[in-house]
């Protein structure tokens, strides 16, 4: 018995270490309809060999260079007032990052004023957490470089109509 | 006989206080006087040029720093201090700190403000906290707080004589550009064409904050104080309607067209002028139409904001390049005949030089060699399309579409030059103008707007121009012709604004946190100092007891802070962070200071 909750405490402090350390293995396992998931169900990049990247990835840096650069700078790498996410993403459990991006954080005192907002109404970035999710974890894994991917899969049917129901399209 | 004239003197004085008319002459008068700083530009006219010249071409090479002081804030220190008799005001970004230093006084603090903000305006401002500076009028201080509060301080004291809320950061509007006080009236323009504000420039009285006039950039006539009949674009009257017709639907009510620039005034033609910011979304696909008056250059009384003429210089934008940058006002001779000049260095590339009575377009070059956006403005005055900047369909991003990535087009978004005001010299009749020397990538798509939040659209990625190392250059234009008389490379933007003055040198600030003084007649490099950071501020000349001094705010930020920090993305992956792509981090770091020089005794 004590085995046991011993061996499900070692787990428990593995996850706790891994979740402290960021998101983990980056390796995918699954693939689902394009959106590719790592051992502990969250959801990774996957690079070809060839350099083409999946969907999330390509469409992960498009929305980032929107929606996040003026603040955090291109590709991840920081401003003069906001980090570098390319680094931050190290040390950030995929449910740290949708947390911080719905809710956003405040960190004001005497020598600094840095304030993210909340994104969580805000459909251009709600509606593609996964895709930035995906680009910050390749960028911080240095998978993928500075640069737009040159190659990307296909949008799949599937991530279409989930994206068009998000953003209310028709 | 001598006390009764001054009697009689301070008697006219006393009556004329009352009036506006005074108030204009008051600070027109004082701008004249080169001891003094008192408007962001140096006067009305936004020429940044001081007829002080005890530093000159051949004794700039031996300043040295006389002395300094610390902002205590770390973010982008964009704008210039103000000086009026022994005091200097220091303005900082948010929190918005303004310092009253006594300049016969060993530039003791004489008086500090610091207002209370929500520090949730903060990630609404869409390229740092930014601010651009003061405005002095009517024994006033009056500064544009981060979350839209107008405040009005006691000069003397420090203490708050009033205060006005000119916008909703909530909603995403901000502020970040300095007022302009004309009459008895400051003026004031707003931010936040990334959050689809509609954006305006409004006018309070001075003594009471109470609002006189608002005029929006779009809308219904009235809401832009356009006359279908008097106001005109290119000498002809606008007609019925003339911005709302050039958008789809309701998209004019969050179309940007932001008032985050300068502004100037010319007292006998009794106009001030300005321009607005890029429409909203970065989506050109999302906005069909012309989108007027966003990228417009206006005329407008300061005392009824009616709009006597408009020009716009990039209908239907599809780059962002807002029209904001400074008016400048010259009166030089044009063919033959003197004309009364306005030159615009358009965030496009392109260097306006305009009638200003009329609004007639005189000159329109690209003051960039690598901008191609566009092969150059119709001239011809009978052409269906005058007045208009000829589109190059590869460069396009409506044309493209959404979801494309439309490659390699110049300038870049930040333009061939942002908001650091250019300055001009009487004496060499010449502009000169600190640039970007940036291309980008650009690639729209649908967004969604709701009210507080980015509203963008696009993607974009910036480098130099193919070839080139520098992302910068300190230029002599001739407004005139259009054409460059010298250009200076630098390897980075210069995010700085410059002064001209009587000794007949020319000061910037570079990114890398250098104070330079370059021969205006040649461009030859004559004295560099590195400040303590990079400079994104604009370089002002007083004299105090004798002496001149040169003062300058350092303090890396703003969207150069941004874009540049890390180094731009380099499309040829593999080069090397080197040259044209070197990171600025590299060079410089953050902290707001301000760094004044003189000649040694």
């Amino acid at each position: 018995m004590i085995k046991i909750l011993a061996a499900a405490m070692f787990v428990v402090a593995a996850g706790g270490t891994a979740f402290a350390e960021g998101a983990g293995d980056p390796a995918a396992v699954k693939n689902e309809d394009g959106k590719y998931l790592d051992k502990e169900g969250n959801p990774t990049y996957k690079i070809a060999a060839d350099g083409t990247v999946d969907w999330y990835t390509y469409s992960g840096y498009r929305r980032y260079h929107s929606e996040c650069h003026v603040c955090h700078g291109p590709d991840g790498m920081g401003s003069t007032y906001a980090p570098a996410l390319k680094d931050a993403l190290k040390t950030m459990s995929y449910g740290d990052f949708l947390g911080v991006v719905a809710s956003g954080r405040k960190n004001v005192s005497s020598s600094q004023e840095n304030v993210m907002p909340a994104f969580g109404d805000n459909p251009n970035v709600a509606c593609y957490m996964d895709d930035l999710y995906v680009y910050l974890r390749a960028r911080a894994d240095d998978a993928v470089g500075r640069v737009r991917p040159a190659k990307h899969e296909d949008k799949s049917e599937a991530y279409t109509q989930a994206e068009n129901s998000c953003m209310g399209k028709r | 006989m001598r006390k009764i004239l001054i009697a009689t003197w301070l008697g006219s004085m006393a009556a004329c206080a009352a009036s506006g008319a005074l108030a204009n002459e008051e600070l027109n008068k004082m701008a004249q006087n080169p001891k003094d700083w008192v408007m962001p530009a140096g006067d009305y006219a936004n020429t940044r040029y001081s007829k002080l010249n005890q530093i000159n071409a051949s004794n700039v090479g031996k300043l040295q720093v006389a002395w300094t002081f610390s902002t205590g804030v770390l973010r982008g220190h964009e704008g210039g201090p103000l000086i009026i008799g022994n005091t200097m005001y220091v303005h900082t970004p948010f929190p918005n700190k303004v310092y009253a230093l006594d300049l016969a006084n060993d530039n003791k603090i004489v008086w500090k403000y610091e207002p209370k903000q929500d520090p949730n305006v903060i990630p609404v401002m869409c390229c740092d906290t930014v601010n651009r500076g003061l405005a002095y009028g009517d024994g006033k201080i009056f500064l544009h707080q981060a979350d839209t509060t107008l405040v009005a301080l006691d000069a003397k004291t420090g203490k708050v004589e009033w205060t006005a809320t000119n916008g909703d950061p909530s909603k995403g509007s901000t502020g970040t550009s300095a007022a302009l006080v004309v009459k008895d009236k400051v003026l004031v323009g707003i931010s936040g064409g990334e959050f689809g504000v509609q954006c305006h420039v409004t006018a309070y009285d001075t003594k009471s904050g109470k609002q006189v006039w608002r005029a929006f950039s779009e809308g219904p006539d009235d809401q832009i104080k356009f006359d279908p009949e008097k106001t005109t674009a290119l000498g002809k009257p606008v007609g019925k309607d003339s911005s709302l017709k050039t958008w789809e639907g309701d998209q004019w009510k969050i179309g940007g067209g932001c008032t985050w620039g300068w502004m100037s005034y010319d007292p006998t033609l009794d106009l001030v002028y300005y321009g607005s910011g890029n429409p909203s979304t970065w989506n050109p696909k999302q906005r069909p139409g012309d989108n007027r008056w966003s990228m417009t250059i206006f005329a407008r009384n300061p005392d009824t904001g009616a709009a006597k003429w408009v020009y716009q210089m990039t209908p239907h934008d599809e780059w962002d390049y807002d029209g904001v940058n400074e008016m400048i006002l010259s009166d030089q001779q044009v063919g033959g005949a003197a004309r009364k000049l306005l030159t615009h260095f358009d965030r496009n590339g392109l260097g306006y030089t305009l009638d200003r009575a009329t609004g007639e377009l005189l000159v329109a070059e690209k003051y960039d060699p690598k901008v191609n956006w566009t092969s150059g403005v119709d001239m011809d005055k009978n052409s269906a399309t005058y007045g208009r900047p000829k589109v190059v369909d590869q460069y396009s991003t409506d044309k493209q579409g959404e979801d494309h990535n439309n490659k390699g087009i110049c300038p870049a978004a930040l333009g061939s030059k942002d908001e650091q005001p250019a300055a001009y010299s009487p004496d060499t009749q010449l502009f000169y103008v600190p640039t970007n020397h940036v291309c980008m990538d650009y690639e729209p798509f649908k967004v969604s707007y709701t009210a507080g939040q980015p509203y963008v659209g696009a993607t974009l990625s910036m480098y130099p121009p193919p070839g080139e190392t520098n992302m910068g250059n300190f230029i002599a234009w001739d407004g005139k012709t259009g054409k460059i008389a010298w250009s200076n490379k630098e390897q980075f933007s210069v995010w700085s604004g410059a002064l001209a003055t009587g000794g007949g040198v020319v000061f910037y600030g570079t990114l890398e946190g250098y104070l330079k003084a370059v021969d205006a007649k040649t461009g030859k490099e004559l004295y560099k100092f590195k400040t303590p950071s990079g400079i994104i501020g604009n370089v002002t000349t007083y004299e105090q007891g004798g002496k001149q001094y040169v003062a300058v705010l350092s303090g890396v930020g703003g969207w150069a802070g941004i874009g540049l920090a890390a180094g731009l993305t380099d499309p040829t992956a593999g080069l090397g962070a080197v040259g044209g792509y070197a990171a600025l981090s590299n060079y410089t770091s953050l902290g707001g200071s301000l760094t004044v020089f003189a000649l040694p005794q």
